[in-house]
């Protein structure tokens, strides 16, 4: 299902679910995931990960999920209105 | 997974038709998360929607759901309400659907204050159709329909829905979906007709035709192009041109509909008992 299980891991892909469209990679801060052949997203560097879950909120297609950390309290928002500014 | 948003989804129905890129998954996700936060028992959230793409959305959420006729979902929502105001009923609509086709619906709804969430995916468009010009296309924006560029004004819906007199006025853009969401929260908890204007990204045809590149691009585009409401009163009306202005607008007090429909049952049993 998805393409690590294991806990170490912290971001978990449905690559099922996951149409290619690159948003998650361009919006990790921390240059995380990378585009498979198939367009797809794959963990490059997962010891990079920070889990601020940017990628998770950004995906449209609810693919990719960020393992632990504050997901349980449903990626509260965390950003002000003055992050707007041109 | 345990992860809490997939419990409102229908994995089974996944993945959704939407294209890749789209904006409009990243809207429901936010919509998700807030009703994920407000820990709304999934019985007492009722999703509907009109036609359009963004009107696909409830086929997949795990709540009550209807899927309604193009422009009546509000409609069908103020019947819902007035049948059970201790439901939330949340309006997932398009521009298409909110603006054009059911325009008098929402300012209608909003003139009525029905305790109704309205969240409209704007993506300027009509997806679904091929990529007409939609009453939310900007002047000068490119359309199947409008091949040497739009010659009509877009609605400020916002304003539209504030001065019709909904109680909680607000727009993000997909670029913004942690505000966004924010906004979806307080919209719910609003007792009165709320509106939140999404602003989101259509690659398939609008990006297309404007030549906005990836969804990343219009994404970035969105961030770039985007000022909220407390800078953009500052600034020189001229200097707005082609900019989203986002933030929340307004929030009101105005009495609810069904809570003063309430008041006219009771006043009708008390003269009915005399």
């Amino acid at each position: 299902m998805t393409s690590a299980e294991s806990p170490e891991v912290p971001v978990l892909v449905r690559q099922e679910w996951c149409k290619g469209c690159g948003i998650c990679i361009a919006m990790c801060p921390k240059k995380v995931l990378e585009a498979a052949a198939d367009g797809k997203v794959v963990l490059a560097r997962p010891e990079d990960c920070i889990k601020c879950e940017t990628c998770e909120i950004m995906c449209p297609d609810f693919a990719i999920r960020v393992v632990g950390g504050r997901s349980k309290e449903v990626a509260r928002g965390r950003e002000d209105v003055a992050d707007a500014r041109a | 997974m345990a992860v809490p948003i997939d419990d409102y989804l229908r994995t089974q129905f996944m993945p959704h038709i939407w294209c890749p890129g789209c904006g409009h998954g990243i809207i429901l996700g936010a919509v998700l998360r807030a009703i994920g936060r407000l820990d709304l028992p999934k019985d007492e959230v009722c999703i509907v929607s009109g036609i359009g793409c963004a009107s696909r959305a409830p086929g997949y959420l795990d709540f009550n759901t209807v899927h309604t006729t193009h422009g009546r979902a509000l409609a069908f929502a103020t019947g819902i309400k007035i049948a059970r105001p201790d439901l939330h009923v949340i309006v997932l609509t398009g521009d298409g659907d909110a603006a054009a086709i059911g325009g008098n619906h929402l300012i209608h709804a909003a003139r009525r204050n029905v305790g109704l969430t309205t969240v409209m995916f704007n993506n300027s468009i009509y997806g679904m159709t091929n990529g007409q010009y939609s009453p939310m296309t900007p002047r000068g924006r490119y359309a199947s329909t409008a091949p040497y560029g739009n010659v009509e004004r877009n609605f400020d819906m916002c304003e539209l829905v504030r001065a019709a007199g909904g109680n909680y006025v607000a727009r993000a853009t997909t670029a913004h979906a942690r505000q966004l969401s924010n906004y979806v929260e307080n919209a719910i908890q609003t007792p009165g007709f709320a509106f939140v204007e999404a602003v989101t990204q259509c690659p398939t045809y609008f990006g297309r035709r404007n030549k906005m590149g990836t969804p990343v691009d219009m994404i970035e585009w969105f961030r770039k192009n985007s000022i909220n409401a407390a800078a953009a009163a500052k600034l020189d009306p001229a200097d707005l041109d082609g900019k989203i202005i986002i933030g929340e607008f307004y929030r009101g007090d105005a009495p609810e509909y069904t809570e003063v429909y309430d008041e006219v049952i009771e006043r009708a049993k008390e003269a009915a008992a005399r």
